[in-house]
C-alpha cells in the first residue's frame, strides 16, 4: 500500500521503536489515525505514550520505523518542520513561554505561518503592519475560543492551572495544525474543567482538526474519543472503539494484571 | 472632604500621572531631550572641559555595543562573554581598510555598512557552533571565541604583516563624509564646532539608529521568537520556530551593532590594538546591560552611561581628597576601582534585575524569587 495516497489516513506510524539505554521505551508500534477523529493513546504510566509524541513531533529520532503526515515522511525532520507541516502539540508539564503574557503565547504559535524577517520588523512596511494586525487579531481570537480572552494580558505563570493548559491549546491552535497532539490535557483539572475541556476538544474536532490525546482520565477517553490504542511497556497491546478495547483481556491484564500480581 | 486626606506628596504624583497621560507632555520631553542631546557637547565643554566631550562619545559607542549585547543575551537569552570580539572585527576593518598600513583609503560611507556585515558574518561564525550549547556552557565557549579573535589579532604580524600584531595599527584615516572631515573644525550657524563635537553629533544619529532598529526588532515576529527561545526552547521549536536560524540571527544582528561601533571607534580614536579588546571590555559591556536592565532599551542605555561616566568621575576622588584633607591619602586609581566595584555590588544587591527594567523581567525576577 502506498501511504496516505488520498486515503482517509491523516497520521501513519510504521514499526516505531525507541531505546534509551537498556531500556525499550517503545518496539514496533504502529499507528493509523484518520482525518477528523478522536484518537486516544492509554496506558499505565511508563507505557511509552510521551515517548511517541516525542518521536511523531521530531523531539526524538526513532531507532527504526517512519512516520508520515498525509503521505508525506516526517522521519528524520526537525520538530520546527513538522509544526509547518501541520502536527502541534501540548506538553504533559505544560511548557508555556512562562514570562510573555497570554496574548504574546498565542502570538508566537502564528510565527510558522507568517513571514515577517528583519527587513520586514525594522522599516514595518504596509504588509508587515496587516500581518501584525492578523497575528494579533487571531491570537486574541483563539483566546476567546479556549475561553481565556479577558486574562490576555496576564503572564502565562500567573494563570490559573486549568487556564495554563488552555493557554497552551490556543497557541498549538494558532499554528493551524491538521493533528492537535495533547499529552494529558485533562491531568489536575477538576471535574467542571474536565466537562469544559471535553466541550473545547469536541469543538476543535467539529473545525477540522484532527485530535490525538494521551489521556489518563478513563471516562473521559472512552466518552470522547472514536478510537483508542492501548499501550503497555513500549508495545501496542489493543486498537479499537473505547468499548471494545474495555473489554480485551489483554488491556484488563495491563492495567489490572499488574496491580494484582 | 474626603476620609482620605492626600498629603502633599500624594497629590503631586496624581498630578504627575495626569501630565504624564497627556500627549502634548510626551512631545515636550521628546522635544527637551533632543535639545538637550544636541546641545550637550556645549554644555559639557562648558562646566567640565573638553575631555568630557570625548567622554560623551565614547558613551554613545557603548550604548551602541551594550544594545548590541542586549539582542542576544537580553533578547534571546544567550550569554555571551566574548562580545567584545564583534567590536574588534569593526575596529580592525576600519583600521586596515583605511589606514597607510596597507595604504588603503576606502571612504567612510562605504566601510561603516561593510564593517557591521562583516562583523554579522563573525557572529554567524561564532554563533554557528554553539548552538547546541547553553547557560554556562554557551558562555564558556564565547570567551574563548572573544580571545580568539584578540589572539590572532596579536598574532597575525607574521610571517605576512596582516595586523601589526601588539603594535596596532596607527595614523588611521578621521572620518570624513565626502569632503567633510570630522577632524576638522567647521562653523556651522556661526558657531564652531571641534572635532570632537563633529563624532559626538555622528556618533549620536548612528545610535539614534540602534535604538531605532533595537525597539523594532522587540516588537516584532523576530523579537516574539527570540523571546520565545529564551523562554523555552523545546516549546519554541514544537510551535515551528527554526531555533537554529532565530539564534543566528540574534547573534548577527548584536554582532552588526559591535561591527558599527567598531569602526567608529576606530576613525574616532585613529589608533587600534589588540589591547583595547580584551576580556574585561566584554565583561564591561555585559554589565552595561546586566545592570541597567537586561532586554529593557532605556534600562541598557542608562547602564551603557553610567558605567562609562561612573570611572572617569572617580578620578576626582584625588583632586577631592586634597581640597578635604588637604593631601591625597589613597591613591585614587586604587580608590576609583574599589568605588566602582563596590558601586556595582550595591546596586545588583539594592535592584537585581537592574536600574531600569522591563515590566516583563521584573515580573520574571519576581516569580523566580517566588519559586525559589
Amino acid at each position: 500500500m502506498t501511504p496516505g495516497g488520498g486515503s482517509a489516513a491523516l497520521l501513519e506510524a510504521r514499526g516505531i521503536s525507541k531505546r534509551f539505554g537498556g531500556l525499550a521505551a517503545l518496539t514496533g508500534v504502529s499507528l493509523t489515525i484518520a482525518r477528523g477523529e478522536i484518537f486516544g493513546l492509554i496506558g499505565p504510566n511508563g507505557a511509552g505514550k510521551t515517548t511517541l509524541f516525542n518521536v511523531l513531533t521530531g523531539l526524538y529520532p526513532p531507532d527504526a520505523g517512519e512516520c508520515f503526515l498525509e503521505g508525506e515522511r516526517l522521519t528524520g525532520l526537525k520538530p520546527y518542520r513538522i509544526a509547518a507541516r501541520g502536527i502541534a502539540r501540548t506538553f504533559q508539564n505544560t511548557r508555556l513561554f512562562a514570562n510573555l503574557s497570554a496574548l504574546e503565547n498565542v502570538m508566537v504559535g502564528r510565527h510558522v505561518r507568517t513571514r515577517a524577517g528583519v527587513g520586514g520588523a525594522v522599516l514595518r512596511g504596509a504588509a508587515t503592519r496587516a500581518e501584525e494586525r492578523e497575528i494579533e487579531a487571531r491570537a486574541f481570537e483563539l483566546l476567546g475560543y479556549v475561553g481565556i480572552a479577558a486574562r490576555a494580558s496576564l503572564p502565562a505563570y500567573g494563570l490559573a492551572y486549568g487556564d495554563q493548559r488552555r493557554l497552551e491549546i490556543a497557541r498549538a491552535l494558532a499554528t493551524e495544525p491538521k493533528l492537535l497532539a495533547l499529552d494529558e490535557p485533562a491531568a489536575g483539572m477538576n471535574a467542571t474543567e474536565t466537562a469544559e475541556l471535553r466541550r473545547l476538544l469536541e469543538r476543535i474536532r467539529a473545525s477540522g482538526v484532527t485530535l490525538l490525546l494521551i489521556e489518563h482520565d478513563v471516562r473521559l477517553v472512552m466518552g470522547l474519543c472514536d478510537r483508542v490504542a492501548v499501550l503497555d511497556y513500549g508495545r501496542k497491546i489493543a486498537e479499537g472503539t473505547p468499548p471494545a478495547v474495555q473489554h480485551d483481556p489483554a488491556v484488563i491484564e495491563a492495567y489490572l494484571g499488574g496491580a494484582l500480581a | 472632604m474626603s476620609a482620605q486626606p492626600q498629603s502633599g506628596a500624594g497629590r503631586f504624583t496624581g498630578r504627575w500621572r495626569e501630565l504624564r497621560r497627556d500627549p502634548r507632555f510626551a512631545w515636550a520631553a521628546v522635544l527637551a531631550l533632543a535639545l538637550l542631546l544636541v546641545a550637550l557637547p556645549f554644555l559639557t565643554d562648558w562646566i567640565a572641559g573638553r575631555t568630557w566631550v570625548r567622554i560623551a562619545a565614547f558613551a554613545l559607542l557603548y550604548i551602541m555595543l551594550a544594545l548590541g549585547l542586549n539582542i542576544v543575551v537580553g533578547y534571546a537569552g544567550l550569554l555571551d562573554l566574548g562580545y567584545v570580539a564583534f567590536f574588534a572585527v569593526g575596529a580592525y576593518f576600519y583600521a586596515l581598510l583605511a589606514s597607510p598600513h596597507f595604504d588603503l583609503h576606502l571612504p567612510f560611507w562605504l566601510l561603516l555598512p561593510a564593517g557591521a556585515g562583516v562583523a554579522c558574518m563573525f557572529g554567524v561564525l561564532l554563533g554557528a557552533p554553539t548552538l547546541k550549547l547553553r547557560g554556562d556552557y554557551l558562555a564558556i565557549v564565547t570567551l574563548g571565541f572573544g580571545e580568539i579573535i584578540r589572539i590572532f589579532l596579536l598574532n597575525l604580524n607574521a610571517p605576512v604583516n596582516i595586523t601589526n600584531g601588539p603594535q596596532g595599527v596607527n595614523l588611521i584615516d578621521p572620518i570624513h563624509l565626502g569632503d567633510l572631515s570630522l577632524a576638522q573644525a567647521h562653523a556651522v550657524l556661526g558657531l564652531e564646532l571641534p572635532a570632537v563635537y563633529n563624532y559626538y553629533y555622528l556618533f549620536l544619529l548612528l545610535t539614534l539608529a540602534v535604538i531605532f532598529v533595537s525597539m523594532r526588532l522587540e516588537d516584532s515576529r523576530i523579537g516574539r521568537a527570540w523571546a520565545a527561545i529564551r523562554e523555552d526552547e523545546v516549546a519554541a521549536a514544537a510551535m515551528g520556530i527554526n531555533t537554529r536560524n532565530v539564534k543566528l540571527l540574534a547573534f548577527a544582528m548584536g554582532a552588526s551593532f559591535g561591527g558599527v561601533s567598531g569602526g567608529l571607534f576606530a576613525g574616532f580614536q585613529g589608533f587600534v590594538s589588540p589591547e583595547s579588546f580584551t576580556i574585561i571590555e566584554s565583561i564591561m559591556i555585559l554589565c552595561m546591560v546586566v545592570l541597567g536592565g537586561m532586554g529593557h532599551i532605556p534600562g541598557v542605555i542608562v547602564g551603557a552611561v553610567l558605567l562609562v561616566v561612573l570611572p572617569e568621575a572617580l578620578r576626582y576622588l584625588g583632586p577631592l581628597q586634597s581640597l578635604v584633607f588637604g593631601r591625597v591619602l589613597a591613591d585614587p586609581a586604587d580608590l576609583r576601582l574599589l568605588v566602582f566595584g563596590l558601586a556595582l555590588i550595591l546596586v545588583m544587591l539594592l535592584r537585581p534585575s537592574g536600574l531600569w527594567p522591563s515590566a516583563l523581567r521584573r515580573r520574571e525576577l519576581a516569580a523566580a524569587g517566588g519559586r525559589a
